[in-house]
């Protein structure tokens, strides 16, 4: 299935885009997503403990499954305010 | 004028007072009290001079966290209607970044609700800011966002009941 990666701030200067199509085997979660982020952009793994996660516009764990088409955001500590 | 927004051109204080109010005046108790929160581009920073702050934010999401914000409030104090405008883009020393406005039927509740509020919205809107200073930029960043983690949200009851 196709999901597409969102990325935001300091994830997504390392990255070096902020929309990243992801191509992944079902069933997966969000932490699947995540791992095949990092094998296309090794320099995001250090960050993994310290991502937030996001399914369609909705805060999600990485426990949480996806489907195709989805949306999914990860996203580095906030700083708003 | 949307209680909840993120917005790309200058807040306005006085639209969101308005706005609170006018849905607080027509609850049960009625609108006595407006408490307001303005946050400002600082000028200094770690020992660094600040030149401009540039944010950005997931705006879907940041308005889900706003709206749960909005729930956790209403629900700690009855009676209380909260707004809340994030800016996005280069802010300039001074400049106005976040607003939040509470309006209640008494100061009390309006003032912890306001707090509260402000506290929430570091802790978990998806909310990013990158600071020019005069010797280069770096991302700024806070807390982990977590809209469940319930100890951040006692750790914001607290600082609003002080």
């Amino acid at each position: 299935m196709r999901v597409t990666v969102k990325l935001f701030a300091r994830l997504r200067d390392l990255a070096g885009r902020g929309e990243i199509p992801c191509t992944i085997a079902a069933p997966a979660t969000i932490a699947d997503v995540w791992r095949a982020l990092v094998a296309m952009h090794p320099a995001l793994g250090p960050h993994a403990q310290s991502v937030s996660a996001a399914r369609n516009a909705a805060y999600a764990r990485m426990t949480t499954p996806v489907a195709d088409g989805d949306d999914i955001a990860f996203l580095p500590p906030v700083s708003g305010g | 004028m949307s209680l909840l927004a993120i917005l790309r051109d200058p807040l306005s204080i006085e639209a969101l007072a308005a706005a609170v109010s006018a849905v607080a005046r027509d609850t049960a108790d009625g609108c006595g009290a407006i408490a307001t929160f303005i946050g400002v581009v600082r000028g200094q920073h770690l020992g660094r001079r600040v030149q401009a702050l540039e944010y950005e934010a997931y705006e879907p999401l940041a308005i889900h966290a706003f709206e749960q914000i909005q729930r956790e409030t209403a629900a700690e104090w009855p009676g209380v209607v909260v707004g809340m405008h994030h800016r996005v883009g280069r802010l300039a020393v001074g400049e106005t970044s976040v607003l939040v406005a509470a309006a209640a039927p008494h100061r009390d509740e309006a003032c912890r609700a306001c707090r509260y509020a402000i506290e929430r919205v570091k802790q978990i809107a998806p909310v990013w800011k990158r600071e020019f200073f005069d010797e280069g930029d770096m991302w700024l960043e806070g807390a982990l966002a977590d809209p469940q983690d319930d100890g951040a949200r006692q750790a914001a009851r607290a600082r609003a009941c002080a």
